[in-house]
């Protein structure tokens, strides 16, 4: 007999309005030209709720709101108060997790086990880290005892990790005194805007906290508005060039957490089940959409075969399907136009040349899904060697020795993440340190912490999200002698 | 990242007829135990009822374990039956005595009847880097024991690490163990799926070197029927449906033959029974 696993559906109620409006000033307000788009499920397709649009004038009054709720509220409030808002808030989302999974879930498209366990746990998390930094900040940055908020932070956030990646924005720019307004990224406005019921019940004084919904035009209105001082933005590095670029010659500060092309380096004396499990988590998890997966296999040449043939059987447990469902572990490709640009990406690699292997498993009959899959006789030339796949799809390449791993490893623009797997901790420490990544994970992967400071180098964007580093980019710091 | 994997097979999803189906397996690939100073032969041929019919329409359980002076008696109370008697040796649960005494203590028990051995390996000598030592006492018993079945007890939670269990995992099999076993049940530590888990690789390894199928014994701290299933979940995609076999795969247990049949109950009937209604035997 096979084991035949049953549906486990997640059937906690969520309620979601058929119409959402902006949150600014602490009032839900629609759009000013009274438009709106549909969010819509991307595993059943099907509308989940209109989404007001966010124009010139809506980002207008949210950057207002902010700026009134900074210079007249939020900056001099005494730290230890503020701290007690990110408390609250950091409260209730693990009292209503399970709501926040369900709706992150269906938004985006991803399991329901990863929502639940990962991303709405580590958003609580964050809040709850940041918030005991409130009223400590004197220790924050050596040799400044005073160190002041920036200001009005416009935040825009991709939609991989809609909920967490506005926490990483949103709490350490409250913690340090400045106020927020959130673009979240159009597929996935959801959570994001129950994020600002849950700001709004936490009795969060108006302004505070503003999330304008839309399209890239809203965060495009955003990123030039003249009352913002600083823009932190997640997304992708053809987004983050133009983003710097219109930051170019004013006072904005700026921090980008971009795109990677993570390698994951096997070494023969891995030990090479564990290996295979962090490369499955390292390109499957989430689908594959995350800036810092290990999108590329180095292993090495004599373990190749070896470690195909486990990685082949491996990707066949794999279960493909219903995001709500709990076993599911390759979720819903977010939207029709990523889905659309792996096919696009699958085809290259073998059109250039590269062996592609997929799971064989059957997907759901609408919806928007792409089996777990891996590229052999891959060159570093080859599009899927280079390019951000951002999708299920991993490219696997040799090495002969420690050096030329490290030599095919920094071969990118890129530079946020690496994974280096051995037995060896001499090994080990020699690989990591030579590695051009703002992350190395050594016989592990996608770990994640809110005290540990997480960001890339060169292409992958600059500044810190996480940890006392993660507060530098949101406090100002007066130019004196070396700090 | 072992532990990680190992967690997730307990959250998979069977239900109804597959539950049921994944319950009467795991009664199927229950070794029940008693390894007790003060067994009887009263308490085992009490035990042997129990294993033969566990409940009205329950299957019946693989085998019986006891200690070597008992295997007569069971091997009469289960005379007639398909349930086989498994019979400890190797001065267990220490393993600490000459191989002579091992040996003899093993040849009672096949003497005495028994289906299958369940030996302790030396894992003082495993520790102290005698490997040599451990291989040929595995060999040798199972040179005594000829076509009964051997199960080599490495006592993971002696072992200090995934990587020594792994390591002992390929040494009893490289030996001639027909199953590796995780624990005796003796000591804290039992039977968890991250070491379960390094010992099916252990034993998906060496099929793919060899061609033979081996098989794996969880024992001891196996509690419930959640536990069970998950451990037959691991069995499936890690070495895949023919281990789903009281052949290749058994729960050394006492306890948890009652939650399994509590969990049946409740699939057949729709309420949650109690043991006051299962037979304490």
């Amino acid at each position: 007999m096979a084991l035949a696993y049953a549906p486990s559906l997640e059937t906690t109620p969520v309620r979601i309005a058929a119409v959402y409006d902006h949150f600014i000033g602490g009032r839900w307000v629609p759009s000013s030209d009274g438009r709106t788009f549909a969010t819509i499920n991307p595993a059943t397709e099907e509308e989940l709720a209109q989404v007001a649009v966010g124009t010139r004038e809506d980002i207008d009054r949210a950057v207002a709101a902010a700026r009134d709720a900074y210079e007249n509220v939020w900056r001099a409030m005494r730290p230890a108060e503020r701290a007690k808002y990110l408390y609250r808030i950091a409260r209730a989302l693990t009292e209503r997790s399970r709501e926040l999974a369900v709706l992150e879930t269906k938004d985006g498209g991803k399991p329901i086990k990863e929502s639940r366990d990962f991303d709405v746990v580590q958003a609580a998390a964050h809040f709850f880290y940041y918030a005991g930094w409130a009223d400590k900040l004197q220790y924050a940055i050596r040799g400044i005892t005073d160190p002041a908020p920036v200001g009005v932070v416009g935040s825009i956030v991709p939609w991989n990790f809609p909920l967490l990646m506005a926490a990483w924005k949103i709490a350490p720019a409250l913690a340090c005194g400045n106020t927020v307004v959130l673009k979240p990224a159009e597929t996935t406005p959801l959570t994001a805007l129950l994020l600002a019921q849950i700001c709004e019940e936490a009795g969060l004084p108006p302004g505070v906290v503003n999330v304008v919904t839309g399209d890239g035009t809203t965060g495009a209105a955003l990123v030039v508005h003249p009352g913002v001082d600083k823009i932190a933005f997640t997304g992708s590095t053809e987004v983050g060039k133009i983003i710097k670029k219109s930051a170019a010659g004013t006072r904005k500060h700026l921090t980008l957490e971009l795109g990677g092309k993570a390698a994951n380096i096997v070494f023969a004396d891995a030990p090479l089940d564990q290996a295979i499990e962090g490369v499955v988590n390292g390109i499957y998890f989430n689908q594959g959409h995350v800036c810092c997966a290990g999108s590329r296999l180095l292993v090495q040449e004599s373990i190749h075969d070896d470690v195909v043939e486990r990685l082949a059987e491996r990707i066949e447990t794999l279960r493909v399907g219903d995001p709500l469902d709990k076993n599911t572990d390759i979720g819903a490709i977010n939207s029709p136009a990523q889905h659309a640009k792996i096919a696009e990406l699958l085809e290259s690699g073998v059109a250039e040349g590269a062996v592609l292997h997929q799971q064989a498993c059957a997907l759901p009959g609408r919806g928007y899904f792409h089996r777990a899959s891996f590229f052999t006789g891959v060159s570093q030339s080859h599009r899927i060697a280079r390019e951000e796949i951002f999708g299920p799809v991993l490219a696997i390449m040799t090495f002969r020795t420690a050096d030329e791993a490290i030599e095919k490893a920094n071969n990118t623009p890129y530079g946020l993440s690496a994974g280096v797997w051995t037995d060896k901790g001499a090994k080990s420490m020699y690989v990591a340190q030579r590695l051009r990544a703002g992350v190395v994970w050594c016989s592990t992967f996608n770990q994640f912490d809110p005290s540990s400071p997480f960001g890339g180098y060169r292409e992958s964007g600059f500044g810190r999200e996480g940890g006392v580093a993660g507060l530098r980019p949101y406090l100002s710091v007066p130019a004196g002698p070396a700090e | 990242m072992l532990e990680a994997r190992a967690a997730g097979f307990a959250k998979r999803s069977l239900k109804n007829d597959a539950k049921l189906a994944a319950i009467d397996l795991a009664i199927r690939c229950i070794d029940l135990t008693t390894l007790e100073g003060r067994d009887s032969p009263g308490r085992i041929r009490s035990l042997c009822a129990k294993a033969v019919s566990p409940a009205p329409g329950a299957p019946q359980v693989a085998a019986v374990c006891v200690y070597p002076n008992l295997v007569a008696v069971a091997k009469d109370a289960l005379a007639g039956t398909e349930v086989k008697v498994a019979s400890v040796a190797t001065a267990f649960p220490s393993g600490l005595s000459s191989l002579e005494v091992k040996l003899r203590d093993t040849e009672a028990a096949l003497d005495s009847g028994a289906d299958e051995i369940d030996m302790v390996i030396d894992r003082g000598a495993f520790l102290a880097g005698d490997e040599a030592t451990v291989f040929a006492e595995i060999a040798a018993v199972k040179k005594l024991c000829g076509t009964v079945h051997l199960k080599a007890i490495l006592e993971t939670g002696e072992l200090g690490s995934y990587d020594a269990t792994r390591r002992a995992s390929d040494l009893a099999l490289a030996a001639g163990a027909d199953v590796i076993k995780t624990s005796t049940g003796k000591i804290g530590t039992s039977a968890t799926p991250a070491t379960a888990l390094v010992m099916a690789e252990a034993i998906r390894d060496f099929e793919r070197r060899t061609g033979e199928r081996r098989g794996l014994k969880v024992a001891g701290g196996v509690r419930n029927t959640k536990a069970a299933i998950g451990y037959l979940v691991l069995l499936d995609e890690t070495l895949g449906s023919a281990w789903l076999s009281p052949d290749l795969f058994r729960i050394g247990a006492s306890a948890l033959l009652d939650d399994l049949l509590m969990q049946r109950e409740k699939l057949a009937t729709g309420r949650y029974g109690s043991l006051d209604y299962i037979a304490k035997d």
